[in-house]
């Protein structure tokens, strides 16, 4: 399996099924581990770095043989192929940038990735599309039973897993779900979730997570305690109660729109499918900007132009670094937004 | 009132005190009454820098400020500046100051509930066993649900009892 397989797949997150998918779009849950007696990454030396990464990649590679995974040498990876990576959800923005030794073991499917050397001596994450923490949870909790048999991590009586950031202390557990919430945004009701949210002391981010904006009406919501709450509890909460909630209010407001606002909503969709339609430079923010409401109205069965795998489709393979693969070349942005609506009109047209 | 400052013999005095309860009355110039302690220098600190001063002398974060870590040599002041600590170890070396600041972002919270390593000792797996059962009495007997809670203590007892049990 090598990196450019990736550009023809869609990736375990958007495959647009799983409970609750018309609102949905994925869930991830991520731990945060670090091996015992070693520095942190923030004053590790260079040699103390590689043998870190040395001695999980070696773990990671036992554990998860190469021919049913990819490994990524991170630092020796082009811009480009970071990029890609992070466009797929697979390594976070610090881990693209940051420097030094650092790697990523992605399963053939896409539904796992463990970096290491990101923040965190390692990072697990684990993904899906729809409202399926349940099922990541017993994932994550087995690959980190694993990998515990055999590496002493970094563990306090009183305080749990240690961390660089005493803010992910104690379970290491980030718990995420990725929202399409365009008809709360629509209706303004979107600022109550947010506040009701932060009352939770939950965080609502955009689509590629801390300092990421929102665009395309795309939330997402994670925990920010780790201390002082169990796994299973983070998980039954949001599997039950905040998601299911927050889908509820999305159904409401779309029930809203339609009731009172059928004119407007239609006018919206069909306006959006008619620039992406007929554009020829777009840039990746207006792409998802309009995909938008005609995502809305497919799942409330209001548009059957396009189907919601290939909105997927143009949603994932639109993005920078998706787009510059697929070429077999490097473009510059203008070059991209003129080759992102070439490829959108294709899609459109069938 | 024009007087020389009884101290320097020099400089006129701006600074007039009545010590009680003698009722003696002094006249210094600035500079000895900042010698002697009876004026403070004025500084140019911004409120926020007095204000940051007071809280650092109130909570010793001062102190610990310049406290190193004698295993990856990782300053308090460094961690608060970057918000990424040098090693495991910095959370026993600033344990005292880094608690209240990991209350502040966890809600609080002060014990892991959550998973502890297959490579853990009994004694851990106990104590955070028994936090977490803890928590979970106090919840049942706020929503007074008096039969979980006395499962729950049962459960408590269970957990205090021998290792082996």
């Amino acid at each position: 399996m090598i990196l450019d397989d990736l550009t023809s797949n869609m990736g375990a997150w958007l495959g647009g099924n799983g409970p609750h998918a018309d609102v949905v779009i994925s869930s991830r849950i991520r731990l945060a581990r670090n091996v015992a007696q070693r520095p942190f990454l923030s004053t590790a030396s260079p040699s103390q770095r590689r043998d870190i990464y040395e001695t999980l990649s070696a773990e990671v590679a036992r554990l998860y043989p190469l021919n049913t995974t990819l490994f990524i040498d991170v630092d020796k990876a082009t811009p480009l192929d970071r990029q890609l990576l992070v466009e797929r959800h697979l390594i976070s923005h610090h881990h693209a940038v940051c420097e030094g030794s650092r790697g990523v073991s992605i399963s053939r499917d896409e539904s796992a990735a463990l970096m290491i050397n990101e923040e965190d001596h390692l990072r697990m994450q684990v993904l899906s599309d729809g409202l399926q923490l349940e099922q990541l949870w017993t994932k994550v909790n087995t690959i980190d039973d694993k990998l515990s048999d055999r590496i002493p991590f970094a563990f306090d009586k009183q305080l749990g897993y240690l961390t660089a950031c005493p803010t992910n202390v104690g379970t290491g557990i980030r718990v995420s779900v990725m929202m399409h919430l365009p008809a709360l945004k629509w209706t303004k009701e979107i600022e109550r979730v947010e506040r009701a949210a932060r009352d939770m002391r939950l965080a609502v981010r955009g689509q590629y997570g801390e300092g990421t904006d929102v665009v395309g009406d795309l939330y997402q919501i994670s925990n920010q305690s780790t201390l002082g709450v169990s796994e299973e509890e983070i998980v039954e909460v949001f599997s039950h109660k905040i998601i299911p909630r927050i889908v509820d209010y999305e159904y409401a407001a779309r029930e809203t729109l339609i009731k009172h606002n059928q004119a407007q909503f239609e006018d919206k969709v069909w306006r959006a499918y008619g620039l992406l339609a007929n554009a020829r430079c777009i840039s990746t923010q207006e792409t998802q900007t309009l995909l938008s409401p005609i995502r809305m109205a497919i799942h409330m069965k209001q548009f059957n132009v396009i189907d919601i795998q290939t909105l997927n489709e143009i949603f994932l393979h639109t993005q920078s670094a998706h787009l510059q693969k697929r070429a077999g070349t490097t473009m510059n942005g203008s070059e991209r937004a003129t080759a992102r609506a070439n490829y959108i009109r294709k899609k459109m047209a069938g | 009132m024009d007087v020389a400052c009884e101290h320097c013999k020099k400089a006129k005095a701006t600074v007039h005190i009545t010590d009680v309860p003698e009722k003696r009355e002094r006249h210094l110039c600035e500079a000895c009454a900042q010698s002697e302690g009876v004026i403070i220098k004025q500084t140019h600190q911004t409120t926020t820098e007095i204000l940051q001063e007071f809280i650092k002398q109130k909570t010793g974060l001062g102190a610990v400020d310049e406290q190193a870590c004698p295993h990856c040599g990782v300053t308090f002041r460094e961690f608060r500046a970057k918000g990424q600590l040098g090693c495991p170890r910095d959370y026993e070396v600033f344990r005292e100051a880094l608690i209240p600041m990991i209350q502040r972002a966890h809600g609080s919270a002060t014990h892991h509930i959550g998973k502890v390593p297959s490579t853990a000792d009994e004694t851990v797996r106990r104590q955070t066993g028994a936090f977490k059962l803890r928590r979970e009495l106090d919840q049942a007997i706020q929503d007074e649900n008096y039969e979980l809670a006395a499962r729950v203590r049962d459960q408590l007892k269970a957990l205090d009892g021998p290792a082996s049990a």
